[in-house]
């Protein structure tokens, strides 16, 4: 049986005390997001571009509140100068990320900051975790989750987009 | 009588309590440090574009404070965005305050959306916030910043003008740490 990974996810998030929910949404995030919403506990916040995600999370732990921030790869490069910010002042942050532009990817634009994102990410001081199974990604993020809050680490969680299953174009058709 | 920054952050700061404060990138990082460093005080030495947000954030972590965003005009206009955000989160404790001299002061001077007539108190009332305003002359913003349910915004036009540079610490560490260590304990004081 296949793990219901979103949902271990918002346990493992719910269980570190999480209260803040930055997203820009991805469809292989739907689940996950729903359930912050869904969550009475948690106050899920859409935004515009990834980048505010970073402002969120560093202003809510200035009021000492701890936060995820939940997006798709191709936002990664929207992050880079304000990762300074997290970088300098050693502010906490867990993103977790769901690839795209990896195998069976339908739209080769995505493909360039997919292939990008893992070294983009590292470059600017973030530790990377690569999780290519299902049953792996809550693990990640528990770890994750942990580097961040105790140790003021900065922690991105790739979701293989094998794990999400593959958009087509003939699928996007048939919704 | 135009408005000069330096006055106006000073008199958004008087008697400030446990206001908690962000400043963005630039010249509103070295107005509220001219008006008085304060360990309530989170000046931003780079991110631009994101003073907006840390409010947002800020505001959202501690919904029974008050929260002030000081920044300029060249900043909320690279963050734009966040006023939308703002405007879905509905923050009632959250003051964004623009201070406005339709320059970038740091690279400069050079003219800002503003100076073309980029209306950004229209913008933010546009995205929701409750109340917004353009301030043009000298008038009492304390009720505004203390106690009115907001989210609220403003936007101060000032004189374009270079002033001395009054700089905060720059450490970002001890920004976060001093910033989390008064904030609890106010917290501590006022359950």
């Amino acid at each position: 049986m296949q793990p219901d990974w979103p949902a271990e996810v918002h346990q493992e998030i719910a269980a570190a005390g999480v209260r803040v929910v930055g997203y820009v949404p991805d469809a292989g995030h739907k689940r996950l997001i729903e359930l912050c919403q869904a969550d009475k506990k948690m106050r899920a916040v859409p935004l515009t571009t990834e980048e505010e995600g970073i402002g969120l999370a560093c202003g809510a732990w200035l009021g000492g509140e701890r936060s995820v921030l939940l997006m798709q790869s191709s936002g990664v490069g929207n992050l880079i100068n304000v990762l300074g910010m997290v970088s300098v002042c050693r502010f906490p942050l867990v993103m977790v990320i769901t690839m795209r532009g990896e195998q069976g990817e339908f739209n080769p634009w995505q493909v360039p900051m997919g292939e990008a994102s893992a070294r983009v990410l590292e470059t600017m001081g973030v530790a990377v975790r690569q999780a290519g199974e299902p049953q792996a990604i809550a693990a990640h993020v528990k770890l994750a989750l942990t580097r961040a809050f105790e140790a003021q680490g900065a922690e991105a969680v790739l979701i293989a987009q094998k794990v999400i299953g593959i958009k087509s174009f003939q699928e996007q058709r048939s919704q | 009588m135009t408005l000069r920054r330096r006055d106006v952050v000073k008199k958004l700061l008087d008697k400030r309590g446990g206001l908690l404060v962000v400043a963005g990138l630039g010249s509103t990082a070295w107005d509220i440090t001219a008006a008085g460093d304060h360990d309530l005080s989170f000046p931003l030495w780079g991110a631009m574009g994101q003073a907006a947000m840390l409010g947002l954030g800020l505001a959202l972590a501690q919904p029974k404070r008050r929260v002030l965003v000081i920044t300029g005009d060249g900043e909320m206009l690279m963050g734009i965005g966040s006023l939308a955000t703002i405007g879905v989160q509905q923050p009632k404790n959250l003051t964004v305050a623009v201070i406005d001299n339709e320059r970038y002061g740091e690279t400069g001077m050079q003219a800002t959306h503003t100076a073309d007539g980029v209306d950004l108190a229209a913008v933010a009332k546009a995205c929701g916030f409750k109340n917004s305003k353009l301030v043009t002359k000298s008038v009492d913003l304390r009720s505004m910043v203390h106690e009115t349910a907001g989210p609220n915004f403003l936007q101060i036009k000032v004189a374009a003008e270079k002033l001395p540079l009054v700089l905060p610490p720059h450490d970002g560490v001890h920004l976060k740490e001093r910033f989390r260590k008064a904030l609890s304990d106010v917290l501590a004081k006022k359950p």
